[in-house]
């Protein structure tokens, strides 16, 4: 779900109807001006031999002018098609400007390579949500995404719901999305940030106010612990082996900071930022060889012995 | 056939000043250097909006001295400039190269001057941004009044030496014209550079 | 004295016809053998060589291109590596703008310039070969950095901090970074070169009011380079030493910005799209006229569009950092700037259409690549007029939205006139014509596969596709589009294929032209095909905008230069009256010499300063040595002066 053309926010939606009168009105253009061009070298052609002599060049003042005045209005035309695109264009930025901002949620984005690190702030420290990679937003209600960047240039783009804002390492910036119905939308980096910037997607998923509550409550609490041996041998796996030095999960010792947080891991719907859905499967071969699904990203391949994977990824299957 | 002739025989076969194609090649060149030199100092205005302080907190505003003195020499210099400009539109080689050889030794002295300038600074190219826009314009001033002097010894040498062809007080006519260039285009970027520190 | 006495007897006014044709021939003509080709400083041949690199270049880009759309002609292809991927795209957009697009057109330009106003050389001949050394130096080290696998790989943009020295290590980036430093050298010297000429060189009776269209933009073409290359030379000269000697233009941790970046890089980045495009219209016009056979309707509004174009040009560059999120007060200054410039543009189209409209038209494959210009042009410039708008701009920019945008400008707006042109002056440069048969093939080809590979990419921008990415997942639903893409792009590389094969077997079995096939009027076809090396044998005067269809019998020509030297007559600024003879710069190895010095010392600043302090004393040694006297002595105060010119029967 995922296109300018099938808006899910008054943002889009306000960007959609514009293109709708442009696309409209500049086919009309560029047909009669194909058209002016197609019937002025028929109706104008010469015996094919003329070529074979200098032309006579006794142009006629009247008709001049006559020719001269309709490229005027020609001209004129197109400077009256370029106030109604520019009024357009205003009426559109003023509407995109008026949209609400009470009651916003407010969440902070910052882009690394490549993946996205999504804080829902909190005046409370304990209320802090911090995830990867995925948003979950209620519906009608406007929401401000702060942007920042901790290495290079990426770009939040969800096409259904907004244009994007490029998240500029030392220029903090922000842009307001509103989505008015449920569902899925999904969005990608759209700045060009090294070797897997085609694997650096994100999800919007907007739901009902109360769906939204329940899921940033769920959020808030710390990982939930193992109750089976096998998911308590991968929080160890988890806690001993290098996945601790670079992910976190609150709750237990893992609290690196480089790679995207984990504590609430198996609500998420993809994995290694949407490049794969997140089954054990897809997670198995993630896990033992990320070099091979997103070759050049920071996460190196992990030789585990097959009951340390299967302990691993009961604990992360756990991790709701 | 009554073919019309237009016989430019006797029209001359050089020429000075902006009736020469070197002149406009040469205002070219400095068009195009004066554009370089008008990014510097927008560059260097753009990053000033990146800092609560100007110079940045721990840099000290540019000592004065060496610059003034860089800058003064450097006007001055135009005088002898000036007069082997005159004395080539009259083709005259003895005032040139004696003018030509005040200019290479206060044209010395500058470059001497613009060591000190670049440790009034008081800060190094990679210290912060304020050290790369102001190193990189000093420096970028500085080849080009390597290059001008060096253009200048070649010139004084060939007026003293010869062989001395008509074209050649065309040469020193433009040479004149980029002495010019080199010292009037540094006379508002050490403004800015000296006294920004104070007025932004 | 002897030398007098020379230019007595070498004078073309004693000369018959047939006596200054074998010594003019002599003198102008390019020196022999291997080593000969060094010292070549004639602007035919340096021209030739210049269009024949940029073409390689276009088609080794091209490659890229098609092996690319091969990537991604299916969702999460295997044929090319995410490095591999982001090196061609990065070398493919690099080569196409900074390696054939500008030098193309200033090639042409180089070449029908002096003919067209009437001269024999360009102003300053051995400045124009050290500038194509430089241009194919520059070019020859951004493809040795591919063909080692360290290509440049951070875009054709080459955004910072992704370029920088922490994110960007190696030398990929600055192998770039300098082949900007060569390219754009280069790019200026040509500039130089057409002004001046252009200034100074033009036939009497030629004020700036009769000059041809096609001159009029080479020369306000060359303005915007000489302002606007700067610019990307700082950036990238930034960029080098931020790179090698931690300076922090970009390094927002100690004050820099990688915003700096984007301006410096933009300024000169929107103008660089004028620059390619204006030729292309200077040479519509000149196509228009020739097959419409009258002059052009609104000669006057079509040269002020493109002054006003060049200036309105330098205002619009923030228009590709809408997304940043600049204040909105200064991104609606530039929303009206990007429209307010589709009205001159508007403007010329007209033009063309009226002059169309209006005449006797022939139909021939160039003016079949007029109007594939002009269909595929005005539907990218109405995307473009689309992208002026902010919030549109916010959903397609770094889109494929926006590949299809400016495919369709600069291949539509530059690439089919070029082509369309060089079919035009084919019988002027080799003296036969390209087959018309093949050439109509070659349109259709050119025009379809063009559309089929460019126009679904609007629709895969509007479905979400972000640019430079190396694949895609199949859920999606890209894949179609993609694939009919990668199609076209294949019609579209046999379309060029079909292009050099005529040019190929015409350039040896065409028709002979004579000198004026098209009757067209410009003055390059006043003499024959191909055109002498000295262009012409007594250099014409001009007494009206249509030099050749109104001629009037009686019109003067020029006499009195010398047979035995390269001298050429010096006309003034407004009005071309005549002011002096010149002698121009003969033949000489020192600017292949001054190339290759400055190109060691920009080299060898890829991997320490002292590049630039040794590329400076041997540039110092090789312009002593090209400056070196070597004529006679005059004494210390001899004064020519010059009586007024007269007209002799």
């Amino acid at each position: 779900m995922r296109s300018v053309l099938d808006p899910a926010g008054p943002q889009a939606a306000h960007i959609a109807a514009l293109w709708w009168w442009m696309f409209w009105i500049f086919s009309t253009v560029f047909v009669l001006v194909i058209a002016a061009l197609l019937v002025g070298i028929f109706r104008a052609r010469a015996r094919d031999d003329a070529v074979m002599t200098s032309p006579s060049v006794a142009l006629q003042p009247t008709r001049e002018r006559r020719i001269g005045w309709t490229v005027a209005a020609c001209v004129g035309l197109t400077i009256v098609v370029l106030i109604i695109f520019l009024a357009a264009n205003v009426i559109t930025g003023h509407r995109l400007a008026l949209l609400a901002a009470d009651n916003a949620v407010t969440i902070q984005l910052t882009g690394y390579r490549w993946w996205w690190k999504v804080r829902y702030p909190d005046p409370v420290p304990a209320r802090q949500v911090t995830t990867a990679n995925e948003i979950h937003i209620p519906i009608g209600r406007p929401v401000l995404i702060n942007t920042d960047s901790q290495d290079v240039i990426h770009s939040f783009w969800v096409p259904s719901l907004h244009g994007k804002r490029d998240l500029v390492p030392g220029n903090p910036s922000a842009i307001w999305i509103q989505a008015d119905r449920p569902g899925r939308f999904e969005g990608q980096c759209a700045e060009f940030c090294g070797l897997q910037h085609a694997h650096m997607r994100l999800l919007v998923i907007a739901e009902s106010e109360e769906n939204y509550q329940a899921w940033l409550e769920a959020q808030r609490q710390a990982a939930r612990a193992p109750s089976d041996p096998l998911a308590q041998r991968g929080l160890h796996v988890f806690e001993t082996g290098p996945c601790a030095l670079c992910h976190s999960v609150r709750g237990t010792e893992a609290s690196g900071q480089v790679a995207p947080d984990l504590t609430h891991f198996a609500s998420r719907a993809t994995i290694a930022a949407g490049t794969l859905p997140n089954s054990p499967g897809h997670l198995a071969a993630w896990i033992v060889d990320p070099q091979h699904i997103k070759p050049g990203n920071a996460m190196p391949s992990n030789s585990l012995s097959p009951e340390d994977l299967q302990a691993l990824l009961a604990y992360l299957g756990g991790l709701k | 056939m009554n073919q019309r002739v237009l016989d430019v025989s006797t029209l001359p076969a050089v020429a000075s000043g902006p009736r020469a194609t070197i002149w406009w090649g040469v205002v070219g060149l400095l068009t195009i250097e004066g554009t370089m030199f008008g990014l510097l100092v927008a560059t260097y205005f753009y990053l000033r909006l990146n800092f609560t302080e100007w110079p940045p907190l721990g840099t000290p505003a540019p000592d004065l001295l060496a610059g003034s003195l860089n800058i003064s020499l450097l006007l001055a210099s135009m005088g002898p400039m000036i007069i082997a400009h005159r004395a080539a539109l009259q083709e005259r080689r003895r005032p040139i190269w004696i003018a030509l050889a005040i200019c290479i030794a206060m044209g010395v002295v500058s470059l001497v001057l613009r060591g000190f300038e670049f440790t009034a600074m008081h800060c190094r190219w990679d210290t912060h941004a304020y050290g790369s826009v102001v190193w990189t314009t000093l420096g970028m001033h500085t080849g080009h009044l390597i290059a001008s002097t060096l253009e200048n010894v070649l010139l004084a040498l060939l007026m003293r030496l010869g062989p001395v062809e008509r074209k050649h007080f065309v040469d020193v006519n433009v040479n004149a014209v980029y002495w010019y260039f080199v010292v009037l285009a540094w006379l508002p970027i050490y403004i800015i550079l000296y006294f920004g520190p104070h007025l932004l | 004295m002897s030398h007098d006495h020379d230019a007595e007897k070498n004078k073309d006014t004693v000369l018959s016809e047939a006596e200054l044709r074998v010594r003019l021939e002599q003198i102008w003509k390019s020196p022999d053998g291997f080593t000969g080709w060094f010292k070549n400083v004639f602007h035919k041949p340096i021209s030739e060589r210049m269009i024949i690199t940029s073409f390689v270049f276009f088609a080794l880009a091209g490659l890229l291109a098609l092996l690319m759309r091969v990537q991604l002609a299916v969702p999460e292809n295997t044929f090319l590596s995410p490095d591999l991927y982001n090196q061609f795209f990065t070398v493919h957009g690099s080569t196409m703008m900074f390696l054939f697009a500008v030098p193309v057109m200033q090639a042409v330009g180089l070449y029908f310039v002096p003919l067209m106003i009437g001269t024999r050389n360009l102003a300053f001949p051995r400045l124009n070969a050290f500038g194509y050394y430089m241009f194919l130096i520059g070019g020859l080290l951004l493809w040795v950095g591919l063909a080692l696998n360290i290509g440049a790989d951070t875009g054709w943009t080459s955004y910072v901090p992704l370029a920088g020295p922490e994110h960007s290590p190696g030398k990929r980036v600055d192998f770039w970074a300098q082949m900007i430093t060569f390219t754009e050298i280069a790019s200026l010297v040509a500039a130089v070169e057409i002004i001046v000429t252009t200034f100074k060189l033009r036939a009497p009776g030629m004020s700036l009011n009769r000059m041809p269209i096609f001159v009029w933009a080479m020369l306000v073409q060359s303005f915007m380079v000489i302002f606007a290359m700067p610019s990307v030379m700082l950036a990238s000269g930034f960029l080098a030493m931020d790179r090698l000697v931690d300076t922090h233009f970009f390094n927002q941790a100690e004050g820099g910005d990688p915003l700096l970046w984007q301006h410096l890089f933009w300024f000169f980045g929107h103008p660089e799209v004028y620059i390619i495009f204006i030729p292309a219209t200077g040479m519509v016009s000149a196509l228009v006229q020739s097959f419409a056979r009258r002059p052009i309707v609104g000669y006057t509004a079509v040269v002020l569009s493109l002054i006003a174009t060049g200036f309105l040009g330098f205002g619009l560059w923030v228009h590709h950092m809408f997304a940043v999120g600049l204040p909105q007060l200064g991104q609606s200054f530039f929303t009206a700037a990007s429209m307010l410039i589709a009205i001159p543009s508007g403007v010329q189209i007209f033009c063309w259409i009226a002059t169309l409209w209006s005449g006797r038209v022939i139909v021939r494959t160039p003016l079949l690549f007029v109007a594939g210009f002009i269909a595929i042009f005005v539907l990218g410039g109405l995307t473009g007029v689309m992208q002026a708008s902010v919030p549109f701009n916010l959903q397609v920019h770094d889109t494929f939205f926006v590949v299809a945008h400016f495919h369709y400008v600069l291949i539509g707006g530059a690439v089919f006139p070029l082509i369309g042109a060089l079919y035009y002056w084919f019988p002027k440069i080799t003296g036969r014509m390209m087959s018309e048969r093949l050439g109509g093939w070659n349109f259709w080809t050119f025009f379809i596969g063009f559309n089929l590979t460019f126009f679904p990419l609007h629709q895969l921008g509007l479905a979400g596709m972000p640019r430079r990415v190396y694949t895609y997942l199949p859920e999606t639903g890209w894949g179609s589009l993609n694939f009919i893409a990668t199609v076209g792009a294949a019609i579209l590389g046999i379309a060029v294929l079909m292009f050099l094969i005529n040019v190929t077997i015409s350039w040896r079995r065409g028709a002979l032209a004579g000198a004026n096939p098209w009757h067209a009027d410009t003055l390059e076809w006043s003499v024959p095909s191909p055109a002498p090396v000295y262009n012409y044998l007594y250099l014409p005067t001009v007494n009206s905008r249509t030099p050749l269809w109104t001629k009037a019998e009686d019109q003067p020509i020029v006499k009195g230069l010398r047979a035995d030297i390269l001298e050429v007559l010096v006309t003034n600024l407004l009005d071309a009256m005549p002011d002096h003879r010149h002698l121009l710069d003969g033949t000489s190895y020192w600017p292949f010499l001054t190339a290759v010095a400055v190109g060691i010392g920009i080299i060898t600043a890829i991997f320490t300063p002292w590049g630039v302090v040794i590329g400076s004393v041997l540039a110092f040694i090789c312009l002593a040595g090209w400056f070196w006297p070597h004529g006679e002595p005059v004494p210390d105060s001899s004064r020519e002066a010059g009586p007024p010119v007269q007209e002799a029967a």
